[in-house]
């Protein structure tokens, strides 16, 4: 059993087993061979992972010593080394290997990417059964994200890490612009991957400014030397820290889609539904809170370098709700929703709530598949369409995808004992512990907007008559094979916060497992800022507060769209400006446009007419001379031999004039 | 006979053939010109080598005409191929070789 851990290198390998597989071999193979493939391959990192992370809780002692690996049974840190890579300077030189990390953070992470990421495996065999073009190239490009991610989450070193982190940047890019013949879609998947490319050229800044500082990109060794630094002022220091981390988390701005560089991911919708899942919950956009939690030590070196996490998250929480409540297409306000909640997740990371930042990656992970899904089932039982405005009355049409959506609406609102209500509240009161009433107020106020944009989702998409009449007539419940799914993941929404349970509502016990499989990775980090006396009244007061705004915030919705539809009318006729101004996303994309883009086409521009001009004027300059010489000076070649011996003649008398003394 | 006098026939004889190759347009004449100014170069060679009291221009005479042997050969052969594909020998009907 405990050998597992030693291929634990196995979890990512086999995804891109599968990816190659289906890759190179798919045309050949029949649907449901392929279906069979890119599950299976994903099904069996899930079932190595459970082994691996059983074998992690287990006893650890008798790993110690053995070849290739290192354990440190006190911290369950267990590192695997696979092979040599980027090895420079011989023994004592710097090398980046191709090392592996298990310990409780990334087991956590591991069995979230390929539970999660199985069942849209799964769902996706019944969504995209209609598609007749690139069924294999959808599966192998899935399995592909899958295995970048595992990569990401599991390398020992910023190298590893990067080449997933690049990784799932590709692989999203592939995905969302699946329906390449679609001239958007294709648009939608550069963007994504332009915008990535911003932030990953900070990471790699990051990265190696903390490699000239540290000398090593080994994850451990540069958490021990910030660790070093904070005692005894060496080691790396607070401004080398500061810049790192910043640099590194731009790198997460761009991967988790924050402010500014939160644009692409609502595009990123342009994709298949169950792509937009596994971008929203699994993979991608999880990566770059998993990675400032990893790099907690070091961000926790300097105060400022969290307060910027915990201020960009915050406002993005706030900012991307109040998107989220205008939009009308019901993927456009699941998208929105993850911006919302991965600022929620900085926010947690920010006020040095690690733990709380990464429960809620999970319990979000659950209900945002759901939601997605679940969406994907709507859109499938209306034959494509995403309009919200002619949805409606579709619960007695799809009772199943209703319950789970309804699920996730009340998980993701934060109503209790839903499983966002946990990981929620443990994020706000982590910031209202510390004393940053601001960041709380800002928490709560976008837990609330979260609570009214999604429940007017279902209002619109399940409640009331049909707009669309024919629309709805044709609707039908999805296949088994997206139900389960879906049904799984609804009862992860509903119990899965619990493995989080605060103290205060255990009844006298303890039921915050995750918190505690997780302390002993986050131990360093979290050391320092988690010092605040802890409340019990406190707690449970600011859990009252955050209940009641998700009560008015469904209320509010309920209000709006079922019972006073004159309230909404009043509304927007007297916030007419600012509501057409989150609808049309405050025109962020364009301002982006106009600042960035246009300048650059102008920029493109100048360059080809530069090329085209100067460049190639120059080139084209030397043929055209060589072609006008070469017209005057044919007619010397007269073809009549006397006339060369003449030249002859006249060339041997210049010579001899030349020569002779 | 001096040295002068000799150089002054073999410039002569140069003359004639340059003229000769520059004039005339049958190609067997311009060979025969041709030959004249080999052999006015000849003729200098023997003429500095009786001058100077040494071997060498005679000797290099020989080679002289065992390469104008040659040049001959291969000229009229020439001459031969290019009448039978036009039936002529003049010079100026050749002159396809150019632009």
């Amino acid at each position: 059993m405990i050998a597992v851990l030693r291929l634990i290198w196995l979890v990512p390998l086999v995804p891109f087993l599968g990816a190659a597989a289906l890759g190179f071999a798919g045309r050949w193979l029949s649907r449901r061979a392929v279906g069979v493939v890119a599950c299976g391959s994903v099904a069996l990192a899930f079932l190595l992972s459970i082994a691996a992370v059983g074998a992690l809780s287990g006893d650890l002692a008798g790993l110690a010593g053995a070849p290739g690996m290192s354990v440190d049974p006190g911290a369950r840190r267990v590192t695997v080394h696979l092979a040599e890579w980027l090895a420079v300077g011989g023994p004592g030189g710097v090398s980046a290997a191709w090392r592996f990390l298990l310990d409780p953070l990334s087991a956590v992470m591991i069995l979230v990417v390929t539970g999660v990421g199985l069942l849209i495996h799964v769902y996706s065999i019944g969504y995209m059964a209609g598609e007749e073009r690139g069924y294999a190239r959808y599966f192998s490009f899935l399995n592909l994200f899958t295995g970048m991610m595992l990569l990401l989450v599991l390398g020992a070193n910023l190298p590893v890490l990067f080449v997933g982190w690049e990784g799932v940047g590709l692989c999203s890019y592939l995905l969302i612009g699946f329906y390449y013949t679609e001239e958007w879609c294709a648009d939608a998947g550069k963007k994504a991957f332009l915008v990535n490319r911003i932030g990953d050229m900070g990471f790699l800044l990051g990265a190696l400014s903390l490699f000239t500082a540290v000398g090593t990109l080994d994850i451990g060794s540069i958490l021990n030397g910030a660790a070093a630094g904070q005692a005894a002022g060496g080691g790396v220091t607070g401004r080398v820290a500061l810049a790192a981390s910043l640099l590194l988390f731009a790198g997460a701005i761009g991967k988790s889609a924050q402010i500014p560089l939160y644009v692409w991911l609502p595009d990123a919708m342009a994709g298949p539904t169950p792509v937009s899942a596994l971008i929203h919950a699994a993979t991608m956009v999880t990566a770059g809170v998993y990675m400032v939690v990893r790099m907690g030590a070091l961000f926790a070196v300097e105060p400022l370098a969290l307060g910027v996490v915990a201020g960009i998250g915050a406002a993005t929480a706030v900012y991307a709700a109040t998107i989220g409540c205008a939009q009308t297409d019901i993927k456009k306000v699941l998208a929105y929703s993850t911006v919302s909640q991965l600022g929620t997740m900085f926010m947690g990371a920010g006020v040095g709530a690690f733990g709380a930042a990464i429960f809620h990656l999970v319990t979000h992970a659950f209900f945002k598949a759901l939601l997605f899904l679940g969406a994907g089932s709507v859109i499938h039982a209306l034959g494509g369409e995403q309009e919200m405005g002619r949805m409606g009355g579709l619960r007695e049409r799809l009772p199943i995808t209703y319950a789970c959506m309804l699920a996730g609406a009340l998980a993701i609102a934060g109503v209790i004992p839903f499983a966002g209500f946990f990981s929620k509240d443990e994020i706000l009161w982590g910031a209202l512990s510390t004393g940053r009433v601001a960041i709380w107020l800002v928490g709560i106020g976008g837990a609330g907007l979260t609570a009214f944009y999604v429940f007017r989702l279902i209002f619109l998409v399940f409640h009331g008559e049909a707009r669309d009449p024919a629309l709805a007539e044709h609707a039908h419940e999805s296949p088994r094979l997206m139900t389960v799914p879906l049904i799984i993941l609804g009862l992860l929404s509903v119990f899965g916060g619990w493995i989080g349970a605060p103290k205060v509502l255990s009844l006298g016990g303890d039921w915050n497992r995750i918190g505690h499989w997780l302390a002993p990775a986050l131990a360093p980090a979290e050391g320092a800022l988690r010092a605040a006396g802890h409340s019990a009244a406190g707690e449970i007061g600011a859990m009252i507060v955050s209940l009641i705004l998700a009560g008015a915030g469904i209320g509010l919705a309920w209000g709006f769209y079922r019972s006073h539809p004159e309230w909404l009318e009043r509304f927007t006729a007297r916030f007419d400006p600012l509501v057409r101004l989150a609808r049309a996303k405050y025109h962020v994309d364009e301002a982006y446009g106009r600042l960035f883009v246009q300048p650059y086409f102008t920029l493109c521009r100048t360059a080809r007419e530069f090329d085209a001009r100067g460049v190639d004027g120059l080139v084209n300059g030397v043929w055209r001379a060589v072609d006008v010489a070469g017209h005057f000076g044919r007619y010397v070649q007269t073809g009549f031999v006397r006339n060369y011996a003449l030249y002859l003649l006249i060339g041997a008398i210049l010579l001899l004039y030349w020569v002779l003394p | 006979m001096s040295l002068f006098w000799i150089l002054l026939l073999s410039a002569a004889l140069f003359t004639i053939g340059v003229l000769g190759v520059l004039l005339r347009r049958n190609a067997i004449v311009i060979l025969m010109a041709v030959e004249v100014m080999l052999n006015a170069a000849n003729l200098t060679l023997v003429a500095f080598a009786r001058h100077l009291g040494s071997a060498d221009g005679q000797i290099l005479a020989f080679f002289v005409m065992t390469v104008a042997a040659a040049e001959a050969s291969v000229g009229l052969a020439i001459v031969l191929a290019a009448f039978r594909l036009r039936r002529s020998v003049d010079v100026d009907a050749f002159n396809r070789m150019k632009w």
